[in-house]
């Protein structure tokens, strides 16, 4: 009955923002929905696992520029959707392999300054692999990407189905659905399979989970490469729906930003991740329009709102952890451990 | 050879400025086990508040030599002050917390912090007046300026007088105690709270003339350019061994070097295929190199992870 409605509502969701607020808002959800992907992949990281992955933006990086390079007139390469998406999740998971196989011996405040060197790197990379040889175009980056099409149907385009137009923005709302729910299933047969047990117990105790007969770097290896490999499909994503990526969108704030959705949601919970991710993705929209309130109300804009925006999630990181460890959904086992 | 001569002394000055930073995350690693994320904005706030002190009081016509002096005092008593208040608000009360919790609380602040600075000092850069002269020393063919031998100097005094507060008096060895076993050392009769807060409010200080020097060597002062700067102090603290003193200030200076070497020769090793633009990545291939290869540092002590 409930996951009905709930059915209902994501299906009409994106008809009726359209309807009342605009193709604008309807993107907006489109990133939520992407960021809600990001976030479960970051989730298994450092919710199931309890690593911390201050680069986590890079997987989402290499995901991005592994779509954009095969599918434009970049290197006239056109590979189709159905290789293109797991050709990033694959390589973004070995970037995984490749990051976490030296560093995952250290104490958890080293990885998170590794896995954030490890992000920057990434990032100076994609800005200075323009020369001699040309492979990211620089600071510029890669134009004029492949938009994202199932077969013979270009998602970017606009449908109609029987009386029913659907914009661009709901085509790509749908497949990022589709992603979403496929990961959210992924994550929760993960967590309550074999492997998701071993992670609680790596998070918990590592010392105690090894003489127990776990080979605790494998299983780190695993979250890292899984939660990698939702970045990388989240970065194809992207590519394929803004048709443009450079070095910008993949900032050290970026990855912050979505640790920030994992731990106000609730790490570990499915559904606080969820929350957190759709939370920081829409509110700071509606800051947006705080520019021409404050502008009303006061008379002059005080306050730059992506300023406001930043500032507001520092503090809103710090009081939470101060008031509200758990996160406002936390996860059962994480919530008697703080108030047991 | 000249070229090698001039870029070890750019280092050295590089490296003099990231070792006065790193004592700031070393000292406060080796009592409570925590990355002060945050270390690189409290010198960011440093360096604006003394560019503004400056200006202010070079335009009342003030000397130019009491103007610097006035302004890196102003930014010590600020940047302690904002020691102080981080250490009680963001990192006290999650004391017995898990520890990813005050790691996030860094996070919070360092970008509470940038973004404070952005709305009171705007988002362009800040220009450091030409007060200091710009007389300089030809060596050789190697150019000392004034403001490098400066920094050396002062970065050389004040690192002996930590020192010598550390080895000889009371409060340092008070703050040793408490690094060694902080239980103990409370049961010894040491306030371990007032210790604990005392080595925030050195550590800011230390930044705050850094912080100052920073402005000094490249001109110009911004509200992002703690995040960088304080990413690489840690790696020298952590490339010295971290919580050691002596290793903070050896890792600052290798540092340093290392990138002012790798920069200036980075083209000719990889036949001009990675240019100087590369060089931010040097210190992130020496942490991650140092982290797995030799992860107590150069002059660490063997750390045993607590169970």
């Amino acid at each position: 009955m409930l996951l009905g409605a709930a059915a209902v509502l994501l299906l009409v969701l994106p008809f009726v923002t359209d309807a009342a607020l605009g193709h604008g808002w309807v993107r907006i959800l489109d990133f939520a929905l992407l960021y809600v992907l990001l976030a479960l992949g970051l989730n298994i990281v450092v919710g199931y696992a309890g690593l911390l992955d201050l680069g986590y933006v890079a997987f989402f990086a290499v995901g991005a520029y592994c779509y954009a390079l095969l599918a434009s007139p970049h290197f006239d390469l056109h590979w189709p959707l159905w290789a293109l998406l797991p050709a990033g999740a694959l390589l973004a998971a070995s970037f995984g392999v490749l990051l976490g196989t030296p560093t995952l011996g250290l104490r958890g405040d080293y990885l998170a300054i590794v896995t954030l060197g490890f992000g920057e790197i990434i990032r100076i990379f994609l800005n200075n692999l323009n020369t001699p040889v040309n492979i990211t175009n620089g600071p510029q980056g890669v134009s004029l990407i492949d938009p994202l099409r199932i077969g013979p149907w270009s998602l970017g385009q606009v449908h109609h189905l029987g009386g029913l137009e659907i914009p661009i923005v709901v085509n790509i709302y749908f497949l990022f659905l589709v992603g979403v729910l496929l990961a959210i299933v992924l994550s929760r047969r993960l967590e309550h399979s074999r492997i998701g047990r071993a992670w609680a117990a790596i998070r918990e105790d590592e010392v105690a989970a090894a003489s127990m007969g776990l080979h605790t770097r494998n299983l780190k290896l695993l979250a890292f490469a899984m939660g990698a490999s939702f970045g990388g499909l989240s970065g194809g994503l992207f590519a394929g729906f803004q048709g443009f990526v450079s070095p910008e969108s993949f900032t050290l704030q970026e990855s912050v930003m979505i640790l920030c959705m994992v731990v106000l949601g609730g790490m570990g919970n499915i559904a606080g991740v969820v929350l957190g991710a759709v939370l920081l993705s829409v509110l700071p929209e509606a800051l947006r329009a705080a520019g021409g309130l404050q502008q009303d109300l006061l008379g002059r804009v005080w306050v730059d709102p992506s300023n406001l925006r930043l500032l507001l999630f520092g503090l809103a990181l710090v009081l939470m952890m101060l008031l509200r460890p758990e996160g406002l959904l936390p996860a059962r086992a994480r919530q008697r451990e703080l108030h047991g | 050879m000249d070229t090698f001569l001039q870029q070890l002394i750019n280092g050295i000055t590089l490296g003099s400025i990231y070792a006065l930073v790193a004592l700031g995350y070393t000292m406060v690693y080796g009592i409570l086990e925590l990355i002060n994320f945050a270390h690189g904005e409290v010198l960011m706030v440093g360096a604006l508040v003394a560019l503004t002190v400056i200006q202010g009081l070079t335009g009342w016509g003030w000397p130019a030599p009491l103007a610097v002096l006035v302004a890196v005092l102003a930014a010590m008593v600020v940047c302690m002050t904002l020691g102080l208040a981080i250490e009680r608000v963001a990192y006290r009360p999650l004391r017995r917390a898990p520890k990813l919790a005050p790691l996030i609380t860094a996070i919070g602040l360092s970008i509470v912090l940038q973004q404070v600075a952005a709305l009171i000092w705007g988002r362009g850069y800040l220009s450091f007046p030409a007060v200091l002269p710009p007389v300089s020393v030809v060596w050789g063919g190697v150019i000392i300026t004034a403001i490098q031998g400066a920094i050396i100097v002062l970065a050389a005094l004040i690192m002996a007088g930590l020192l010598v507060l550390v080895q000889k008096t009371a409060l340092g060895r008070a703050m040793r105690a408490t690094a060694q076993n902080p239980a103990v050392a409370q049961l010894m009769g040491v306030n371990t709270d007032r210790i604990i807060a005392w080595t925030f409010v050195i550590g800011s200080g230390l930044a705050a003339v850094a912080g100052v020097m920073v402005a000094a060597y490249y001109g110009v002062g911004n509200y992002t350019m703690g995040f960088m700067l304080g990413l690489k102090a840690f790696t020298a603290a952590v490339l010295g061994g971290i919580g050691n003193l002596a290793g903070a200030m050896l890792g600052g200076l290798l540092l340093g070097v290392v990138e002012a070497l790798g920069a200036g020769y980075i083209g000719d090793l990889t036949g001009d295929f990675f240019g100087s633009n590369y060089k931010d990545v040097f210190a992130f291939m020496v942490l991650i190199g140092v982290l797995v290869f030799h992860p107590n540092g150069l002059l660490g002590s063997r750390a045993r992870e607590k169970v």
